[in-house]
Parts: C-alpha cells; structure tokens; sequence
C-alpha cells in the first residue's frame, strides 16, 4: 500500500505523486471548476483595467501625449516611470528561471512558472511606454529599428534609448522563448489529461509533438540550459542598459556611475516582491500551499532583503556623490530637490518604503507570514515605483538654467495609463493562470523525484498498478 | 555692432569661465527668480506638495465628446474620396500676367508704415507671393532705425484675424449684413438732416491726409465736432507742455547725448508706453554700450518706477515710488527740501541732482505718460534748469491733429450725447463703450445719437450699441499716411488687396463728405500740395524709402513760463492708490484679439492672458495675502467701482500702492479677446477665466477725476486662489536661492570690473584652458573650412522688451497654445527671455538674460536622440530635423539650457485635434486663434496665410528649437553662390536680431576673424553660459555691467 507520510521536505510538503502533482497543477487548465469567485473577480477587474488602458491608449494617440502631465522642462515622467518599474518587475522572473537555474537552485522550481509569465506579461506593459509616450508612436514603432531605407537614415547608435530597444526587444524574445520552451512538456501532460477535443488540438500544437522520449528529454535539457546562459547576462544587461537612459545624460542627478547596479539591484528587488505578491494569493485561492511553500517565500524575502540593501546602499551613493563631488548641481538636486523641499515626501517615502519596511525581513518570523510579507511586498512595489518618479521626474523639474525650473502635476490620464497596464498585467495573469500550467509540473515532479531520494513516488491507491504514468 | 578692438591688446581668448573662482569675492549674491521661494511658509510647502494644485485640468474630456470624436474621426475617414463630389476641388494657376519683380519663392519688402494710437512707425513689411508674413524694421526711418517692436510686428497676425468685421453691418434692426453703398447712403442722408448736430470721434490722429478730411467735413456741416480719446494716450505730455511752455508740444527725446537720465515713472523703453521707444532704446543703449577692453563711459540711469517696468530693469538705480509721490521727487530735484518718500532718502536724492547738476546739457529728465500734466511740467523745469531743452530733449509741435486732452474731450462728448445734442456720431476705430472713463457711462450716452456709426476692423464691445458698422481695412491692406513720435511723416502703402470690405479712415470720410475716392488718390493728392514741383518722382521715393524726406517738423522755440510754484498743488496723497497702465503686450486692449501678444510673456511680471493687481510684498502681507501662495483673488475698490481679479505679488512695486493693467476683461471684440463673459447672464464667468484667461476690465474703475491714478477705496482677499499663466513664476524650489556658483550670469559693476581686469581674465582663461583640457578627445569637430555661425547676446544692453519674441515667433510659425498649456509650461517660444532678481526684495536689481538654442558644438541632445533627429551641420548649426523627429523628448531633458519646446499637442493646428482637445466650449469660444484650416468667409483660410512659406510648421509630436534662422543662412548661401563669392559679414540677420532695438544680438561667422560676431566674442565681457558642462555654445553671453553712482546706497549692485 502507498506510504501515506507526509513529505516534510521544505520545497514539496504534503502527502504528494506525480498525480497529485498532474491533478494540483494540471486540473487548473483543465477544470474550470477549480477556479472559484477569486479567479472571477481578479480577471474581470483586470479586464476593466484592460479596458481602460485601450481607452487611454486611443485618446492618447488620438490626442497627443499633451493628454499627460509631461511639460517643459519635465518631459519625461509617469511614461518612463512606469516603464522602468514595469521592467523592473519582469527581472525577478529571469532571475528565477536562468540564474537559479544555472546555479542549481531546485527550489526554483516551484516559482519560475508564474514569475516568467510575470515577466512576459510586465515586459510588455512596459514595452507599451516608450513606444507610446513617443511623439509620433506610428513612426516610432519602425524608425527605431535598424531597417534598410531608400534614405539610407540609420538609427542613431549612439542613443541609450536605441540601445533600449535593443535591450527589451532580446529581453522579450528570449523570455518568451525560455517559457515556451519550458511549457512544452507540460502543454505534453495537460494534452494527454485533456479529454475536450479542442483543448487536445489546441495543446497538441502547442506542445509540438512531444512524446517524453529519451531524445526529447536530452534535446530539452540542452535547450534549456543554453536559453538559461542566454537570460543570464539579460538580467543584468537590461536594466542596466536601461539605466544608461539616465546615467548617460547630462542632467543632475542622473550623471552617476551606480545606476546600472543600482537599477538591477532595484528591479530584482521590485521583481522579487511582485513574485511575493503574487505566490501568497495563488497558494492559498488554489491550494497550492504544498507546493509553494513557507520556505519559498521565506527564501524570496532574504533575496528581497538583500537587494533592498543594495538598493539603500545606492541611495547612500547618490547622497555621498551629491557632497563629495562638489558639483553644485548634483548637491542642489540632492539637497533642496529630493532631502527637503516640495517633493522631499516622494523621496522619504520611498526610503520608508525600500529601506526601511523590509528590514523586517530580518525576523524570521515575518518572512514565513503570509500578512506580513503582503504588505511588504506592497510596500516595496510602491517604493520603487516612487525611485523612479524621484529619479526622473524630480531630476527634471529642477534644471542648470534656474529659470527653466517648473513644476510638474500628473493629470487623470497618466493614471489611468497606470491603472491600465496593472489592469493589462492582472488580466493575463489570470488568464494565464486559467489557460496555462501556474507550475512548471514535469520539474516539481523531477524535484519530488530527488527529494525521495531518486525514488519515484507510490502510486496512488485507487489506480491499479501498471496503469501508472 | 561695430567694434575697437585695441590692436595692441593680444590677451587671450576672454570668452573663458572661471566664474567660481572670481567670483568668491561675491559671497552672498544669490539671485532668485519669484518671491514664493523665498518664502518658507507653510501654505506654500502645502501648496508645492499638492500633487494637482490644479484639479480642473484633470479630466478634459469627457464620455460624450471622446464618443463624438470617434464617430467624427470614422466618418470623415471615407470622405477623402469623395473630394471631387462635395469637396471643392482647387486649381493651382499661374499666372498669366506676372507681378512686377516677383520671383517665385523670393519674398519681396516694401517699406510701409503701421500706425499704433495714430503714431506712425515705419516699417519694411515681407511678402511672399502677395501675401504678407512678416513686419521688419525699416533702417531709413528714425523712429525704427531696423528695429522693430512687438505691436508692429504682431499686425501682421492682425491682418489675418478671422475675427475681423468683413462686412458693413445694419443693426437697426437686428443685425443684418448691408453693403458700403447703403451704409453711405443712410449716413450722408443723416449728416445732411442733422444740422450740424454731428461728431467725430476718433483715437489720436496724425495722419495729415485723414485729418484735413476731417476738417474739410467738419467745415462742410457748421457746428460739427471733432474729438480725439485715446484710453492711454499722450495727452497728459501734451498739457505738462502747455502748462511750462504755455503750448502743446511733443516731447522728443535725444538720449544720444544724455550721460544722466532720470525718468519720473517714465518707461521710455517701453513701446507701449512711448510712441519713440526704440530710437529711445537705441540711443540709451548706445550711450551705455561698454566694448572690448577700453573702460567706454557708460551713461547712468535713476528711475523712479511706481511698477517695476523696464527702464527700472536697466537702471544703475532705481527707487520703487508710489506714481502719485513722483511729483514730490521731482519737486525735490528741483527745490531740495520738500517731503520725500519714505523710498527715498534725502541723501541719495541730493546725489542724484548733483549728478544731474554735473552733467547739466547732458542729461535728461523723462516722465511717464500716466504722470499727471503736473509732473510732465516739472520734468520740463528740470530739463530748463539743467540746460537740457535743445540738446536732450527738443518740442515740436504736436504730431497729433486735435490735442484736446484724452479725458475732458471724451466728457465733452459724453456731455453732448446725454445732452441730446448729437444727431449724429461717428465712431472711427476705437472702443469707447470699453475703455471710456466709467462715470461717464459711455455706452448709454452713446445710445443717445439716434445715428450712430462704428468703423472698425472688429466687432467689439462699442459696436454693438451702434446702429451701424463697418469695417476698417488693416494697415497691411490701407494707403494712408502719418507721421512718428518725431514728426516724421511717411506713406503707409498696402502689401495686399483688402481681405473684406475694408476701408481707410481717409477713404470712409472723403464717402461722407460725397466725394468718395481710393485711398491711394486721397494721400497723393494731399502730398501733392507739400511735395513741389517734383512729386511723381518725390513721391515714388517716399513711398519706396518708407518716409517723406524733410518731413520732420524743426524744434519749436520755446520759452518756459510759469514755474513750479505756479503748479496747482498736487491732490492730497492717497492712502492706497490705484494705478492705471497700458498694458506691456496688448496695450489699451486694441490687441486684445492677437494670440501672439496675449501669450506674450509680459517684462517682469512674465504674466500671459491676464491682467494682476500688482503690489509689493509688504502691501500684500497687510491685506493678509500669503506670499507663499501665488495668486490670491483680491476685490479692489475704487470709489463705487470695484473689480475681482488676482493678485499678482512683485517684488520693487512700491508699497500701498496697486498697479493694474488695462485691456483684459473683455466681453466682445473677438474670440482671442473675449472669455469673460457669459453673454446670457453678463457675468463673468471665474472658472472659464481662470482657465483661458482674460484678467478683469480695470477700466471699469477708472474715472475722469483718476484717469491714471486713483485712490483705493479698499481692497479685500477673497480667499479664492485664481490661477495665473506666468512662464517664469511658481517656482518648485522652496527655499533655494540660486547661487552665482551656477554659473548662468555675470553681472558686475563697471568700477569692479575694469579693476584687475586682467588678473581676472588671466584667472577665467586659465580656468576655461582647464575645462577645455579635460576633453579625452582632440577637437576635430569643426575642422571644414567653410563659415562657422555664432553669435553674441549682450546682455548689458538687453532691455527685455520682448520684440525678439515675437520677432522668432513670426518667422518661425511658432504656434500660440493658449491658457491652459501655458499653465502646463508647454508654451512654445524658441526664445524666451530670462528674468532674474538679485539683492533684496525690496527694491530688487533685475539681469535679463535672453536664452534660445545656443548650439553647443558639444550638444547633448545629439547623442541621445535615438533616431538622429538632432544632428550638428558642419556650420556648426545643431539642427532639428523636424520630420525625422519622432518625439522621445530625450533631447530635451539633456539639454541644460532646456530652450527646446515640444509640440504634446496639435499646436500648429494643421489637424483639427488641437481645438477639441481643450474642450468642449472652445467649439464656440475659443482663445487660441483658431485652427489655421478653418475657411472663414468666401472660403479664404486666412490664418494659414500668416505662415513664413521658408520655415516648416511642426505638427504634433514634434520637438523644436530656434535654428539661427536656418532658412535666413540658406537664402544668404544661395545668393552668394550666385554671386560667386563668400557671403559677407552682416548678410545673414537673424529675426531676433533684426527685432532688436539694442543690437543686443550679433550673428555671423565665428571663423572669420574680422566678423563682427568674432570680435564681440573676444569682448572680456564674453563667456559661455555653463561653461563646466563642456556644451561649448555657439551662442556667447556677455556680462552685464552697471554703473552706479558712488555716492548712492545701497548701490545697484553687490560690490
């Protein structure tokens, strides 16, 4: 007979086999029932949200980006702040799904599902902004790709904004393609538990005729791991590139060399937090409480707290550069922009925010308490939502020429774009979560395999033997 | 600008910074740009850490008009097929018969005159294939000499104003569109039954040809009248003139050889303030001009300013005096001993007159057309007791026709009508029912004539209580004549046919009195009486040149009579006064329909759409106004009169004292003009104004006993916040002061400067030998042998007076965007000229510091445009390509000079989005001017017309900055290739500069040693605006210097 013991493992907990782990996961597509007034509530928010960024999206193109706050002199703001959080937000998935794995972290395997999707769906909420915040977006879209024209007009290389579409475009791609890749086995099981015959068809494509034979599995293995190596040097390329889009220009308060470690350590931190948001809803509105565990988010929290300290060791920098430099520019703008003065309140709150608040991780305690580590990841999503609005808009409003200092007010429609694309992202979220494996199944079983010690785990009682998978 | 350069001197280049360093001796001079910084209070930190101070902006649009336009935009979608069906189909044809001297693509200028309040100004008007796009000074005229100032150059925008009256207009009964031939009909039959009963009523006139009309009209019908009103005239020099030298005359300064100048409340730089402001300028400016390394002596100026203005801005010193205790300072300049001030001491008024004394033949006394007739009296007893009459300041006889003095003649008027003794009245131009004293009720005295004639060129608030009105002709579509501030008299020749059914005064009079004629025939007929024996030939050179030679009247002979002591007393002194100006942009309200104008920065205040009730800060923190907080709405009180308007808190206004500017609160006049008021209720509507501007109507407490200042019954904080529209105004800083550290301005007095002036040019090159020094790279940039373009802004001799503003905006179809995007800081003007106070907020010192694309050979918005939009010519120009921009901004942000400006809407109007966007009631009422497509009457697409066919309108989503005038550098290139040879210094003049009354502006080839933009480079005085940032500007500022007398404290400026 089955053991019955409970795994007290910290990655898989519970009574689990690999049909448990087929049905925890796998009946999530194929159930519809599993999704409960949750799922209902979130996606049809989401899809408002969805609604209103379309809206937004046509008055704004309609219009002209004078819809939004953006003035003279500050001409970028809620557009590039909320790319670069959006950005920031995707990190976390990479990071999971490459480094982690490169590195061997098994407990990965739990999480890199959901935080890839996570970064496909913010990379392109985020990849909306610097497209539309654009004068001419119908021109933009194509005149900022190296496309042979009759003109022979090139882009202009030497632009950090250039190098940003570089940077996001291989960002996406290859994060779309180490997920897909990673769904292929999976889109495999959920086709075989199917029994519609559209969800056969539909994830007989999608899953590319995999059979789970030796080769697929090699072949797989392979692929995998050179995407891995790709993403790898992405999670720091891309936000450091994006970066430059400051630390390259000439205006106080951006000129610093600790932006591009500055920025990773941020959208890591930022990602690793939205991830945390994430997991603690799905865990419990799906019970997956076995799967993701306290200790998973007990281990997001120490990573989360560990690049909230880089990021406050950034901070230090900005203050120390702004003194030790003597630049009268980058002091003022550290001084009287961002210590005191109007808008000293975005600064102390994201102090507050990215510094303070989660040094509460230090307590064990909190970090395995589901409240706790919410309102914290809340907390540093906001805070580094208000970094970038210190470092961008801030940084502009006050500029060499005194008397170009103006000040800047959002209108409606830069938070409604905002609303939007959090509404966007929630929205495919929960689609995702109705239409794709939430959990990467074939790796949570490859795990429970090496957590039994290279065993596979018993069959469950009521299937006969020899009819196991 | 001609130079010296000493030929011995082989200093280095001084154009080199060490501005830390030298400097360091000037601790404590920190500029700031508005009292709300600094301020600490806590309103304002509230105020500043509001996120939306301005929540009405908000939401712009809503459900049903977003709906609309989604519809509109789909079914307009289909019909551009359809243009050959309900579309007129347009026929490009050339022409048969060519214009004389046209070549197609060349404009063509034709010297003109534009009359302002009757002065005439002469003018070189440019014209692209028959339509006029722009007005440049004529270099032949005395009263121009080049330059041009903002109302001259903004006539052209006049000229195509949809809004004009285009048609003659019966409104007996109802308004009903008539024709020229009714009109005149029914008048002559009103004028031959009126029996004399008959009067004229028209602004200043200095026309020789429309006045002797007038009087061959008047002496036709025996015991019509002829009144002259102008809202903001002349008259009170006119009567100060009568009563010191027992005649009317107009007053001509000759600031060329003035070394001491004190104005009285006299803006003499102000051109809407004096008629000869720019010969004014010039000579000023000349006299203080400080080149090279030779200690030239500079001319020194004392103003007296009752509101910081702009002759209080250029003054080595300057006294905030209320207007109504100038006559005490002037009595005081004349008979030391009498009441001062509290501003003035005894001490610093003694050194004045003794410097005065010193300088006796050379120096000048000027008082400001709103002082009373008394002031003006005394100034000419100052100038005849400094010996100044001949040499400084000359009389001749009045250049207005009909000096009867601007109040008392509009009463007399006003008389008749209530009266019942007019039959008859014509109205030329001007707006009485608006702008006449308020007792006198005009517009129901006017009612009062049972016929009643306006003749404008737009419907205002006077047309519509007349029974009948016609249309009068721009200046651009008008032959008639004039004569300047000076005397001068000149032929204003038509650039185009009239639009609509426009006629000259001279034309409308020589109907009435039953001889019509073209306008044309009438000034040639009344020059052929004065021009001799020679006249076609005369003629057509006086006509070419823009003035009619010996013109000029010659100075009168006069003799002083009376004295001070003859004076009446001066009226007992207000405890609070109210002061009535023209305003600096639209004048008395007569440009009040010009965009250009109103979204005119005005000097100081940096205000655009709206008037203020402008006081000093102490006067404000005693009506418990909070400094802090900008904008608070005041009710101010005069007699039984009072208006609603915002506070606007200036530092350098003397205290208890409220200077309000006339032309705004309009109800009529035009959709630019009008946003006051509801036409239904006749209220004003506060929210509409606080959105799209408009200001109050100060002239609705102004009076015939307080024309031009008033006591202040009371004036009470409202406790409502109004929302102002100033380009230089609520700063985010709170309590930041700039420090010179910034290295944005050099400012010194002459004394401290030509001390040690090598040591400190040793120090500034060594310092720029090191900034430069720190490049990775050679500089290799430049290294064509071709002409290098820079220039040279001199800001010692730039008076702010805005006519390079308009000058950029004209030539390079810059868009006006309206109220609402000004308050969002998207206004769009290349140049913009920089106000910064320094010293105390008192009586603060003012450096002005015009600012545009310097084009830095380093420029840092090249490398950041990720589409090279931006990119450098081997010329050294930074050039925006316009259409290869696609609006990342990026360019913007990195530019620290930040003179580049966004187009975040359909500015330019060349698709409709731009008027839908600010909301649903400019559909009916808007306050820009209107999109350029719109056809207005017999399809003509006027606006569109105003375009310079040489420059590209930007569409939305574009950035754009000043180019040097690219298309002025192309044209000069393409003519001296013609020509085969280099194109020579000078030829190329930039709009700006060509504007400039001061030649404050030198452009031209930096390669070129001997350029003259070369040598004003080497000017000691020359530096580089952020120099450290290693942007290398084209564009060189040069230090502005001030000289104090020694014996005044506090001095001008920090020693």
């Amino acid at each position: 007979m089955a053991d019955k013991r409970p795994l007290n493992d910290v990655m898989i907990t519970g009574e689990q086999n690999y049909r448990s782990i087929d049905d925890a996961i796998g009946s999530l597509v194929i159930d519809p029932k599993r999704h409960k007034y949750p799922w209902y509530v979130m996606a049809t928010l989401g899809f408002l949200g969805a609604n209103v960024l379309a809206a937004t999206v046509t008055w704004l193109v309609y219009q002209g980006i004078g819809i939004w706050g953006n003035n003279w002199p500050t001409m970028w703001s809620f557009d590039i702040v909320n790319f670069v959080w959006w950005i920031g937000i995707g990190h976390a998935g990479t990071l999971i799904s490459a480094i982690l794995l490169l590195m061997r972290q098994p407990w990965r395997n739990s999480i890199n599902r959901f935080a890839e999707a996570m970064t496909i769906f913010a990379v392109m909420c985020a990849g909306m902004y610097p497209l539309l915040h654009t004068g001419r977006p119908w021109v933009a879209a194509y005149w900022l790709l190296p496309l042979p024209n009759i003109m022979g007009v090139w882009p202009q290389f030497r632009s950090p904004l250039m190098w940003d579409v570089f940077a996001v475009s291989t960002y996406f791609t290859i994060s779309l393609l180490f997920w897909f890749m990673g769904l292929i086995p999976d889109f495999a099981t959920i086709r075989d538990k199917s029994t519609g015959r559209v969800r056969k068809v539909v994830y007989g494509m999608l899953a590319m005729g995999w059979r789970g034979s030796n080769r697929h599995w090699h072949r797989y293995e392979q692929a995998y791991l050179l995407l891995a190596g790709l993403s790898t040097p992405l999670v720091l390329s891309v936000h450091s590139i994006v970066s430059f889009d400051f630390a390259a220009g000439i205006v106080a308060g951006w000129n610093i060399t600790v932006y591009p470690p500055y920025f990773v350590a941020g959208a890591v931190f930022a990602g690793f937090a939205m991830v945390i948001l994430f997991a603690i809803p799905l865990r419990r509105w799906y019970g997956l409480s076995d799967l993701i565990t306290l200790r998973h988010l007990d281990w997001m929290a120490k990573i989360t707290l560990a690049t909230g300290l880089i990021v406050g060791y950034g901070y230090m920098c900005e203050a120390f550069y702004a003194w030790y430099s003597a630049n009268p520019f980058d002091y003022h703008m550290s001084v009287y922009r961002r210590y005191t003065g109007g808008y000293a309140w975005a600064y102390w709150s994201l102090i507050l925010c990215n510094v303070v608040i989660p040094q509460l991780f230090w307590i064990p305690k909190a970090r395995r308490t589901e409240s706790t580590l919410l309102i914290v990841a809340v907390v540093v999503n906001i805070g580094m939502w208000l970094e970038r609005f210190v470092i961008i808009p801030m940084a502009l409003l006050d500029s060499y020429v005194p008397s170009a200092s103006q000040p800047y007010y959002p209108t409606f429609w830069d938070f409604a774009m905002f609303a939007g694309t959090v509404g966007f992202f929630t929205m495919m979220m929960f689609l995702f979560i109705r239409f794709l494996p939430v959990i990467n199944i074939f790796e949570v079983k490859d795990l429970l395999y090496k957590i039994l010690g290279g065993k596979a785990p018993p069959l469950p009682a009521e299937i006969p033997a020899g009819a196991g998978e | 600008m001609s130079n010296n350069p000493d030929p011995n001197h082989n200093q280095p280049k001084p154009d080199v910074d060490a501005m830390r360093k030298s400097l360091a001796g000037k601790k404590g001079r920190t500029y700031w740009r508005a009292l709300e910084e600094l301020s600490d209070s806590p309103e304002f930190d509230r105020f500043l850490a509001d996120e939306f101070p301005n929540r009405s902006t908000l939401m712009q649009i809503n459900r049903r008009d977003m709906l609309r336009f989604m519809g509109a935009s789909l079914a307009l979608a289909g019909l551009s097929g359809c243009r050959s069906v309900f579309l007129p189909v347009d026929k490009v044809v050339p022409y048969v018969k060519a214009p004389e001297e046209l070549v197609y693509g060349e404009p063509l200028f034709y010297a003109t005159t534009m009359t302002r309040a009757g002065y005439g100004f002469g003018v070189l008007a440019e014209q692209h294939e028959g339509r006029p796009t722009r007005i440049e000074g004529n270099p032949d005229h005395p009263e121009s000499l080049g330059a041009v100032d903002i109302f001259s150059q903004a006539e052209v925008l006049n000229l195509y104003d949809p809004d004009r009256l285009q048609n003659v207009m019966d409104q007996r009964d109802g308004s009903l569109l008539s024709t020229w031939d009714e009109f005149l009909a029914e008048a002559r039959k009103q004028l031959a039954a009126s029996k004399g009963k008959v009067r004229i009523l028209t602004g200043a006139v200095t026309s020789p040809t429309t006045s002797a009309l007038i009087r061959r009209l008047l002496a036709a019908h025996p015991g019509a009248v002829w009144h002259s009103y102008e809202p903001a005239g002349q008259s009170n020099a006119f009567a100060g003139a009568k009563l010191a030298l027992g005649k009317p005359a107009s007053t001509v300064y000759d600031l060329k050889n003035a070394k001491v100048v004190v104005t009285l409340d006299g803006d003499f730089l102000n051109p809407a303030e004096f008629p000869g402001s720019l010969r004014s300028a010039r000579d000023f400016i000349d006299g203080r001009r400080v080149q090279g390394r030779d200690r030239t002596p500079m001319n020194r100026l004392y103003a007296f300013e009752s509101a910081p203005g702009l002759v209080g801005a250029i003054a080595d010193h300057r006294w905030p005096v209320r207007a109504s205790d100038i006559r005490s300072v002037a009595e005081a300049l004349l008979n030391p001993g009498g009441p001062l001030p509290k501003t003035v001491t005894a001490d610093n008024l003694a050194a004045v007159a003794a410097d005065l004394q010193a300088n006796r033949g050379s120096s000048l006394v000027v008082a400001g057309p709103h002082m009373s007739p008394e002031v003006h009296a005394l100034a000419i007893y100052l100038n005849n007791s400094l010996g100044n009459i001949g040499k400084t300041v000359r009389f001749i006889t009045p250049v207005e026709e009909n000096v009867v003095h601007g109040a008392s003649d509009i009463k007399g008027l006003a008389d008749a009508l209530n009266a019942g003794e007019v039959e008859v009245l014509f109205i030329l131009g001007g707006n009485p029912a608006y702008d006449a004293p308020s007792d006198l009720r005009f517009a129901e005295a006017l009612q009062k004539a049972p016929f009643r004639a306006h003749f404008t060129s737009h419907a205002n608030e006077t047309t519509v209580f007349c029974n009948w009105a016609a249309p009068k002709a721009n200046d651009l579509e008008s032959w008639t004549d004039s004569r300047s501030a000076d005397g001068t008299a000149s032929i204003t020749q038509p650039l185009i046919a009239p639009f609509f059914e426009g006629r000259t005064d001279a034309e409308l009079i020589a109907a009435l009195a039953g001889s019509p004629a073209g306008g044309y025939d009438l000034v040639r007929a009344q020059w052929k009486r004065s021009m001799g024996a020679n006249f076609e030939e005369t003629w057509r050179r006086s006509v070419h040149k823009g003035i009619i030679d010996g013109s000029a009247p010659k100075s009168m002979a006069v003799a002083v009579t009376g004295s001070p002591a003859s004076l009446a007393p001066p009226p007992p002194s207000p405890r609070q006064e109210v002061v009535f100006r023209a305003d600096p942009s639209i004048l008395d309200g007569r440009y009040g329909n010009n965009g250009w104008l109103q979204e005119l920065p005005k000097p100081l205040t940096k205000l655009t759409w709206d008037n203020a009730v402008i006081m000093s800060p102490a006067t404000a923190q005693a009506l418990g106004l909070n400094l802090a907080v900008p904008d608070e709405m005041v009710k101010l009180i005069v007699g039984d009169s009072y208006i609603v308007g915002s506070s606007y808190v200036a530092a350098g206004h003397p205290d208890d004292s409220f200077t309000v500017h006339l032309g705004y609160g309009r109800t009529a006049g035009g959709t630019v003009a009008s946003c006051g008021m509801d036409p239904n209720t006749l209220q004003f509507e506060q929210e509409r104004i606080n959105e799209h501007g408009g200001g109050f109507n100060a002239y609705a407490l102004r009076t015939t006993s307080g024309m031009d200042v008033a006591e202040a019954s009371s004036i009470e904080k409202l406790g409502d916040l109004w929302s102002l529209a100033s380009t230089q105004g609520h700063s985010p800083f709170d309590d930041v002061h700039i420090t010179d550290e910034r290295q944005v301005l050099r400012d010194f007095t002459v004394d401290d400067f030509f001390t040690n002036l090598d040591e400190r040019l040793k120090e500034w090159e060594e310092n720029s030998a090191d900034i430069r020094n720190q490049n990775l790279f050679p500089d290799q940039i430049f290294d064509w042998n071709g002409p290098q373009w820079g220039m040279t802004v001199d800001m010692n001799t730039c008076i702010g007076c805005n006519a390079c503003v308009i000058a950029c905006q004209s030539e390079n179809n810059i868009p006006v965007v309206g109220k609402q995007q000004v308050k969002r800081h998207r206004e769009m003007h290349w140049l913009r000229i920089d106000r910064y106070y320094s010293m105390d907020t008192v009586n603060p010192t003012v450096t002005w510091q015009p600012m545009f694309c310097l084009h830095c050979e380093k420029a840092p918005c090249e490398p950041v445009c990720p589409v090279a939009a931006t990119v450098h010519s081997h010329e050294g120009l930074n050039q925006m390509v316009y259409n290869r921009c696609v609006g990342t901004r990026y360019c913007s942000n990195n530019c620290p000079y930040k003179v580049r400006r966004f187009n975040f809407l359909n500015f330019s109007d060349n698709q409709p989005n731009f008027a839908e966007q600010i909301g649903e009631e400019f559909v009916g009422n808007r306050r820009i001017p209107g999109p350029l497509h719109q056809p207005k009457a017999e399809g003509v697409a006027l606006l569109q017309m105003i375009s310079n066919p040489d420059v590209t309108v930007r569409g939305r989503g574009v950035m754009e900055k000043c180019s040097y005038c690219v298309q002025r550098i192309n044209a000069a290139r393409i003519e001296a290739k013609k020509a085969g040879r280099e194109i020579k210094d000078g030829e190329i003049i930039t709009a700006c500069q060509q504007a400039c009354p001061t030649k404050t502006i030198v452009f031209g080839n930096i390669a070129d040693p001997n350029s003259a933009v070369a040598k004003m480079k080497k000017d000691p005085r020359s530096y580089l605006v952020l120099e450290d940032l290693q942007t290398r500007p084209r564009t060189s500022h040069l230090a502005r210097l001030r000289n104090p007398n020694p014996a005044i404290r506090p001095a001008g400026v920090a020693g």
